[in-house]
């Protein structure tokens, strides 16, 4: 302890020794830095996309079914308590913003096409904002109520199903006897989506409609229910917990939709093999240097160990010298990648590659986010790596004899 | 009590394929307050022989006390310690660290010691001008001269009092003028701090402010005499 400050001086004044040297490592780590920084937060972007579509497409952050929906989403596996019922109980758990649904599956056609969909039977009004549907982006119009009698369905469907607004088409499903439950829609709204996929796969009729189409009246196969932050979503689980009394499966998103809860995961993993990867290409310089100053500095470690110096304080020195190092091409980094992603945070187009990104589940427009969580992280590993990278020459250094060391030509 | 006290060292090199004696079965003592001069030819012995008194070094067999304290089994960290407050060194070249003033360089050993800030830097000005370089206190090695650097490190080497300075070769790399005025020091301060000065040398002119003379061949004692400094 009671060298500390000499060490400091030292580390410091020798940094700026030999200047060229340390301006290309400091260059080297910015870049270095900057470019896991600017990787992750693109990453980190991509996959937040990928979730706040998911989590509108699924939609909500906690859902509730019959246990066995999950595996056959038909209509015989209703929710075995009324809609009117559910209302009293999400109410007295305190869920404030939820609403309930008709969701089978479905096959829509034109007088020329055919195609599978998820049939949507929805309350418009409780599901205002909470889905991927802008009901005021709708060309023509969105529902009205529970028992409208359009249909609202994707523009990339349309094109399919060569339809078109105010055109017919027809609705089969099955109902809880396993008979054909049939009829004919006129298209009130066409929906834009951030994916095909979606514009393709979901049609919107009246929940009631749908009740009364399928032979279920008062009832619903979802519940869905959002809270303030996707990534907590315990206590809304708990509050919610209470629909299990009626045999009711509550499961959050992650559990719902699994590859999207891997993704978190997975985003982690990568974010952490990502930095490893490119500092384990910035420790080749890193050591090298170290290695290149405790080699000019034979003599001198040589005198201050005579002197008196400690071995462990000239272990401390180089290690201080490393780390000195580090932090300085970690701010300059930190500040270049800062500065890189803000002006970009109102969106990057990569329409030019979105086809491909679509399927991976992300839209043609990136936004990359910073995270406060991620910087720390970046900075926290090069730190520890850049310790462990400097401790060889360092302890070479300290192990050197004093008499050999200033003799040393 | 013996400043320093060896006891039958022994120390040999292979170099060649050939043993080298650099100490062989030397005794000595060297009394506190003392100024020694070692000398003898390049490889009779006596840097090993300063080396082995200052720690630096380990004989192959023998004792070594300083102040009556044995050092030749001490750790490497022990020794580190002893050296820090018990010895002032002086080389015969690259005795400062480049990165440091002169003030820096002498404030050295006293921040490794633990001296407070506040202590230390008059202490190191002080000496500084006792050593004749006030004024150069802010100037880096590479800004100063042979004979300045060496002054430095002179100061260096007493600024903690130390009970026994260890210099080698201290003149070598000074022309004659500036090499008599660094002895005139060492003299000087010999008396004024009390510190035991031990000095390896082959320059005839460094023996003459010796008050002992120990001429050293082969790693053994062949002349050890008393005499009045110039």
């Amino acid at each position: 302890m009671r060298t500390l400050s000499v060490l400091w001086m030292l580390a410091y004044r020798n940094l700026w020794r030999n200047h060229r040297r340390t301006i290309i490592m400091l260059a080297a780590i910015a870049i270095g830095v900057w470019a896991m920084i600017i990787m992750i937060a693109m990453m980190r972007g991509m996959v937040e996309e990928m979730l706040r579509d998911g989590i509108e497409t699924l939609p909500g952050h906690v859902q509730a079914h019959h246990p066995d929906y999950m595996d056959d989403p038909s209509i015989s596996n209703l929710i075995p308590v009324s809609d009117a019922e559910l209302t009293t109980i999400m109410q007295q758990a305190g869920v404030s913003v939820w609403a309930s649904r008709v969701k089978v599956p479905a096959v829509v056609t034109s007088e020329r096409e055919s195609r599978g969909v998820m049939l949507l039977g929805i309350d418009p009004e409780s599901e205002r904002g909470l889905t991927f549907v802008d009901y005021d982006k709708v060309e023509g119009r969105f529902l009205d109520g529970v028992d409208d009698s359009g249909i609202v369905i994707g523009r990339k469907l349309a094109d399919k199903l060569e339809t078109g607004l105010g055109k017919r088409i027809v609705i089969m499903s099955q109902n809880p006897d396993n008979e054909i439950a049939d009829r004919g829609f006129r298209v009130v709204g066409l929906f834009d989506a951030n994916m095909d996929a979606i514009e393709e796969g979901f049609v919107f009729i009246g929940k009631q409609t749908a009740q009364t189409l399928l032979g279920v009246p008062g009832m619903v196969t979802e519940v869905f229910a959002l809270g303030d932050d996707y990534r907590n979503v315990d206590a809304l689980v708990a509050k919610m917990s209470v629909l299990q009394d009626s045999g009711i499966l509550v499961q959050p998103w992650q559990d719902v939709d699994t590859y999207l809860g891997a993704m978190v995961g997975m985003m982690d993993g990568f974010v952490l093999v990502w930095i490893v990867v490119i500092f384990l290409a910035l420790s080749f310089g890193l050591v090298n240097t170290l290695v290149m100053a405790v080699f000019e500095r034979v003599r001198e470690i040589g005198l201050m160990l005579a002197l008196g110096m400690k071995p462990s304080s000239i272990l401390g020195q180089i290690i201080l010298e490393s780390l000195l190092l580090l932090a300085i091409g970690l701010a300059i980094g930190n500040v270049l990648a800062w500065a890189t992603i803000k002006p970009l945070e109102s969106g990057i187009d990569v329409s030019a590659v979105a086809e491909g990104m679509q399927m991976m589940g992300v839209s043609s427009t990136l936004y990359p986010k910073l995270t406060m969580e991620d910087v720390v992280l970046t900075n926290v590993v090069v730190l520890v790596l850049g310790f462990f990278a400097s401790l060889s020459p360092a302890w070479r250094a300290s192990r050197y004899e004093p008499v050999e060391a200033i003799t040393k030509v | 009590m013996a400043a320093v006290r060896c006891v039958d060292l022994c120390k040999t090199y292979h170099q060649g394929g050939e043993d080298i004696h650099a100490l062989d079965h030397l005794s000595i003592d060297i009394e506190t307050g003392g100024f020694v001069c070692l000398s003898s030819p390049s490889g009779g012995g006596k840097t090993t022989l300063l080396n082995a008194i200052g720690g630096l070094d380990r004989p192959d067999s023998g004792e070594v006390y300083i102040a009556d304290q044995r050092i030749d089994n001490l750790s490497k960290g022990e020794l580190a310690e002893l050296r820090l407050h018990n010895i002032g060194f002086v080389f015969q070249a690259y005795n400062l660290i480049p990165v440091l003033t002169a003030r820096e360089n002498i404030e050295f050993v006293m921040q490794v010691q633990g001296v407070a800030s506040k202590d230390r830097k008059p202490r190191a000005l002080a000496i500084l001008e006792e050593v004749g370089l006030a004024g150069l206190s802010d100037r880096r090695p590479a800004e100063m001269s042979g004979g300045q650097q060496q002054r430095v490190a002179v100061a260096r080497a007493i600024v903690s009092k130390p009970a026994l300075v260890l210099a080698d070769e201290p003149t070598a790399n000074l022309d004659s003028k500036t090499a008599d005025e660094l002895m005139e020091l060492f003299t000087e301060l010999n008396s004024t701090h009390g510190s035991t000065f031990v000095i390896a040398t082959h320059d005839e002119r460094v023996m003459q402010y010796a008050r002992r003379l120990v001429r050293m061949l082969d790693g053994r004692i062949v002349d050890d005499i008393a005499q009045h400094a110039t």
